[in-house]
C-alpha cells in the first residue's frame, strides 16, 4: 500500500526557494521523493538550495515574481505540476502615516500579485494536474498584526481570501488550495534589520511554547499538504505558531 | 537639515509648541512609544533618504545622536 505521505512521482514548484521557509520546504519535499522546480530571484542561492536536495529530477529557474516577463518565462518552462508552494514574500515595516503607493505596490507585487499571476498562467495552460495541491505561505500577521506592518498584514490577508476563493473554483478538478499561516520563523526575511535583538527577545515571550518557529516546522506541514494524505483538505487556513495567536 | 529634522520630530511627538534640545534623551519624551520609534525611522528615510536598521537605532540615545546618524548616512 502506498504511503499517503510520500511525494514520490510528484513534480512540485516552490517559489522563494532560495532561503528560509522555501528552501526548507524544497529540501523536505525532496526527501520524500518529489521532483522539485525551484525559483527565486537569486541564482546563486537557488543553486545552494539545489545542492541540499535529495537526489532526484530537480530544476532551477531564476525569476522575479514581481516582474510579468519573468513570471511568463517561468510558466513557459514548467512541466505539468502536482504541487505548488507559493513562498516568495517580503516584509516592509512602515507606519500607516508614511505609506506611499510605491510601498504598497512593492509589497503586494511580491506577496500577492506574483503568485496570483503565476497561477493564472498555469491554470490557463491547464498545467496543474487533477488532484494537485496549491499551498500559499501566508502569516499569522494577517489576523494578528504588529505595529508598523499594516501593508504586510494586508497582503497576507489578501492571500487568505484568495486561497479560499480559489479553493472553491478548483474543487471540481480535485485541486486543493490551502494556506499556511506561520508565526515568527527565524529566517533571513526577519534579518532585514527592521527588528533588533532586544525586540526579538521580548517578542519571544509571546510564544508560550518557548521558541520561535524554524523553517522545518513549516516545511513539515507543507509536505502534508502536498501529499495525498491531505486530499480532503482545501480552502483551509492553517495556523502554525507555537500558540502565539491563542492569547 | 537640523531645523527640518527637529520640525519633523516634533510633529511625530506632538510637541510642536515645545523646545527640543540636542541632549534630550528622546525615549523619555511623554509620547515616545514603539509606533513613534517606527515613525522616526520612517521619517529618516522619507525626508532624508536615510535607512537605519533597528539595531543601529537602538544605540541612539539623544536627539543629537539621531541628527548625527542622519548626517553620517547622508554623506
Amino acid at each position: 500500500m502506498q504511503d499517503p505521505y510520500s511525494l514520490t512521482g510528484k513534480t512540485i514548484l516552490v517559489t522563494g526557494a532560495s532561503s528560509g521557509i522555501g528552501r526548507a520546504i524544497a529540501v523536505q519535499a525532496s526527501q520524500r521523493g518529489a521532483g522539485l522546480w525551484l525559483t527565486a530571484r537569486n541564482q546563486q542561492r537557488l543553486d545552494e538550495t539545489l545542492g541540499l536536495l535529495s537526489p532526484g529530477q530537480h530544476e532551477v529557474f531564476a525569476a522575479d515574481m514581481g516582474r510579468d516577463t519573468d513570471i511568463t518565462a517561468l510558466a513557459a518552462h514548467l512541466p505539468v505540476l502536482d504541487g505548488l508552494v507559493l513562498c516568495a514574500g517580503m516584509l516592509k515595516t512602515l507606519p500607516a502615516a508614511f505609506i506611499k503607493r510605491e510601498s504598497l505596490e512593492q509589497v503586494f507585487n511580491v506577496n500577492l500579485h506574483g503568485s496570483v499571476l503565476l497561477l493564472q498562467r498555469l491554470l490557463k495552460k491547464k498545467w496543474l494536474r487533477q488532484g494537485a495541491s496549491v499551498c500559499f505561505i501566508s502569516s499569522v500577521a494577517s489576523m494578528h498584526p504588529t505595529l508598523g506592518n499594516a501593508i504586510y498584514s494586508a497582503s497576507k490577508g489578501a492571500i487568505n481570501s484568495f486561497t479560499r476563493a480559489l479553493a472553491l473554483e478548483l474543487a471540481p478538478k480535485q485541486i486543493r488550495v490551502n494556506a499556511i499561516l506561520p508565526g515568527f520563523v527565524e529566517t533571513a526575511l526577519i534579518d532585514d534589520g527592521a527588528i533588533n535583538q532586544e525586540q526579538l527577545l521580548k517578542h519571544k515571550q509571546n510564544y508560550p511554547i518557548g521558541r520561535f518557529g524554524k523553517p522545518e516546522d513549516i516545511a513539515y506541514l507543507s509536505v502534508y499538504l502536498l501529499s495525498d494524505a491531505s486530499q480532503w483538505m482545501t480552502g483551509s487556513l492553517l495556523t502554525i505558531d507555537g500558540e502565539y495567536s491563542i492569547k | 537639515m537640523y531645523e527640518k529634522f527637529v520640525e519633523q520630530l516634533k510633529e511625530i511627538l506632538e510637541m510642536e509648541n515645545t523646545e527640543i534640545q540636542t541632549d534630550d534623551k528622546f525615549r523619555e519624551y511623554e509620547k515616545w512609544d514603539s509606533l513613534v520609534a517606527l515613525s522616526v525611522i520612517a521619517m529618516m528615510d522619507d525626508e532624508f533618504g536615510v535607512v537605519i536598521s533597528a539595531e543601529d537605532f537602538r544605540k541612539l540615545i539623544t536627539v543629537g545622536d539621531l541628527i548625527d546618524a542622519v548626517k553620517k548616512r547622508m554623506q
